[in-house]
């Protein structure tokens, strides 16, 4: 997989978030995304999902050799962040579960089970997330934007809710990603920076 | 020079459709003086019409081109067509009065005229509870072409129900006119010249939508 | 194929969502309820007409519909589901999906209003057969709009009078077909006596799935 980012920018009306972003990633590469609060970060983590349209710019996305469509950029990325929630009134299984049977993938459920234990999640599979902590929640959200092994992962605020326990699990994840597969994060936390070969800054 | 002369030409124009509808052209059977509505119902009515399709074709333009004046286009045709509806309705609601005793009686054309001031308006309450810009066109955009498919099924529920009070036989906007000669001259050039003061609105409007942009454009 | 099997996994999510919550089956069913009362409270016993009769019941299946069709994308925008559900299909699927569990909802909760409403009103029918035709047809063809307007109110706020204020420009020939078709099988029990209704229902219903499928692309996406 490859991304390819040139002069993207976003504005709302005359109001400008960022322009001029551009970046090029492969398969064993990984992108930090760092600026202040509000200043985009998050934007420019939609667009790249997909999730928004970017004002200007080009954003290309290649696997196998081959461009692949925007419209079919998502059954190859996952995300995680704070504006990306799970249905709350279902169990964490029927969440995941929706998820696998989205992704083609209804019979990996051994793995899953795996991720469910990585995550320290096992044995809550079947409480409705709304009794989910934060910490919980988020590493729900992991299990959910794993489970179909993505070529590209985003994280917005990786360790946000995290105790240290979550964190390393995190960290394990992020560490594995960035080896093989393509990793971007966006964060003001210093300690997950290290994650990122490449730095961008958004807002300064 | 040559906008005055036009801008003249049409006075002039609408003058003469104005005078030859009072004066000149004669009184249809049975409708007496109340004939004179005529000139200026239906091609309110008519453009009000034209209006919306002009919408509906610039809210597809625009979510092809996604160019933000596509939609200021499709906007202001709305705007214009808002108030020829608005118009079209009081000046049928008056003649209703007149010819039949009762300002509005859900006949099938009043109904037709009603429910398209219904879809202006509720185009103008879904852009006004957009915030974003882009959002707020792309979502007008889709209720404009929404209702301009729906609008065919109306000719259904027209001849529904209702017994018609329309002059019908006398007047029928799909062209198989049974006027009289000088009558038929002085409605066809009263629609001729409501469609140009709709055109001329449109595009002074447009104008004034553009220098908007640009200054904001420049204030950046 | 593909697209008619994730469009089944998000109808089946959503009415999972539904059994847990029963958000929107309790909004039709009290909204109609209570509809029902007013309007029988209100004729008390000078009676009505059955033109009139029929005329009311398309009132209130159409305004039960506004109270509980919008639910299925604004909950996805006020818990920020929505994303979520950007990334795992397309946007057809997604609004089939909608559509069906707005439909099924829709004729559900009608197997309860009406005979209700037959039963308070007084109200019959010869043309049973006509009646259903009319309100299956008609049910779809409000169905497939509450849907496709219900996402374009979701983006938008104060969603509650503006889903209404969009819905019934758009659902007007919905309406007054089904009425006058109703109207028809009150009397005549054969089906042809009611054929240009529902001709027209059912071509109303292929251009408004047509075009909200089209059209849902662009309410969709940011």
């Amino acid at each position: 997989m490859e991304i390819k980012a040139a002069g993207l920018g976003k504005s709302y009306g005359e109001k400008r978030v960022f322009r001029d972003i551009g970046f090029g990633l492969k398969d064993g590469q990984s992108l930090a995304i760092i600026g202040p609060n509000g200043s985009g970060k998050t934007t420019l983590i939609k667009i790249l999902c997909g999730l928004i349209r970017p004002s200007e710019g080009i954003l290309n996305y290649y696997g196998n050799g081959m461009k692949i469509k925007p419209d079919d950029i998502f059954a190859h990325i996952g995300l995680v962040g704070p504006y990306l929630e799970l249905y709350e009134e279902l169990t964490a299984w029927e969440n995941v579960r929706f998820f696998m049977r989205m992704r083609n993938l209804e019979n990996i459920s051994d793995q899953v089970n795996e991720l469910f234990e990585f995550f320290k999640l096992s044995g809550r599979e079947t409480d409705p997330v709304k009794t989910y902590s934060s910490g919980m929640r988020q590493r729900l959200k992991y299990i959910a934007a794993l489970l179909h092994n993505p070529a590209i992962l985003f994280l917005d605020e990786p360790t946000a809710n995290l105790d240290i326990q979550g964190i390393e699990r995190v960290y394990q994840v992020m560490e594995e990603q960035k080896r093989n597969k393509i990793l971007i994060i966006a964060t003001n936390d210093h300690d997950d920076l290290k994650f990122g070969d490449e730095q961008i800054a958004v807002g300064t | 020079m040559l906008s005055k002369i036009w801008k003249l030409a049409l006075f002039f124009w609408m003058s003469m459709v104005i005078i030859g509808a009072f004066l000149w052209a004669p009184l249809a059977q049975g409708l007496g003086e109340y004939t004179r509505i005529l000139y200026f119902h239906v091609p309110t009515a008519w453009v009000t019409v034209l209006a919306f399709l002009i919408s509906a074709v610039y809210s597809a333009l625009y979510l092809r081109k996604r160019d933000i004046v596509l939609d200021k286009r499709a906007e202001v045709a709305s705007q214009l067509g808002f108030i020829f509806c608005i118009l079209a309705t009081i000046t049928g609601s008056v003649w209703a009065k007149m010819s039949w005793g009762s300002f509005w009686n859900w006949d099938p054309r009043e109904t037709s005229i009603f429910i398209l001031l219904l879809i202006y308006a509720a185009y103008f309450a879904l852009r006004s509870a957009i915030e974003h810009p882009e959002r707020r066109a792309t979502l007008g955009s889709v209720y404009s072409l929404l209702a301009f498919i729906t609008v065919p099924f109306f000719v259904f529920i027209v001849p529904r129900v209702y017994a018609s009070l329309h002059p019908d036989p006398l007047i029928n906007p799909q062209g198989k006119i049974n006027m009289d000669g000088k009558m038929l001259t002085v409605f066809l050039a009263s629609l001729f010249g409501f469609t140009v003061i709709f055109l001329w609105m449109f595009k002074t409007k447009l104008d004034l939508v553009s220098i908007k942009m640009s200054i904001k454009k420049r204030e950046i | 194929m593909q697209l008619a099997r994730k469009a089944w996994y998000i109808f089946d999510k959503d009415i999972r969502q539904e059994y847990k919550t029963r958000y929107s089956v309790n909004a039709i069913l009290l909204f109609a309820v209570v509809t029902l009362v007013a309007v029988s409270f209100s004729i008390g016993t000078f009676g009505a007409s059955p033109d009139i009769k029929s005329a009311l019941l398309w009132i209130v299946l159409f305004f039960s519909a506004m109270s509980g069709l919008a639910h299925i994308f604004v909950r996805e925008e006020e818990k920020h589901t929505a994303d979520t559900l950007k990334l795992l299909a397309s946007p057809t699927s997604i609004f089939l999906g909608k559509f069906i569990f707005n439909l099924v909802l829709f004729v559900v909760l009608q197997l309860i209003i009406v005979p209700l409403f037959f039963a308070v009103m007084d109200f019959s029918v010869n043309g049973v057969s006509t009646f259903l035709i009319i309100l299956i047809l008609g049910s779809i063809g409000l169905s497939a709009g509450a849907t496709i307007i219900a996402a374009i109110i979701s983006k938008a706020s104060a969603k509650g009078a503006l889903f209404t204020v969009l819905a019934f420009p758009i659902l007007l020939p919905v309406i007054v077909a089904g009425i006058s078709g109703t109207k028809i099988a009150v009397n005549e029990s054969n089906i042809m006596a009611a054929a240009s209704e529902i001709q027209m229902l059912f071509a109303y219903s292929v251009v408004i799935i047509t075009g909200s499928v089209l059209l849902f692309d662009f309410v969709w996406k940011d």
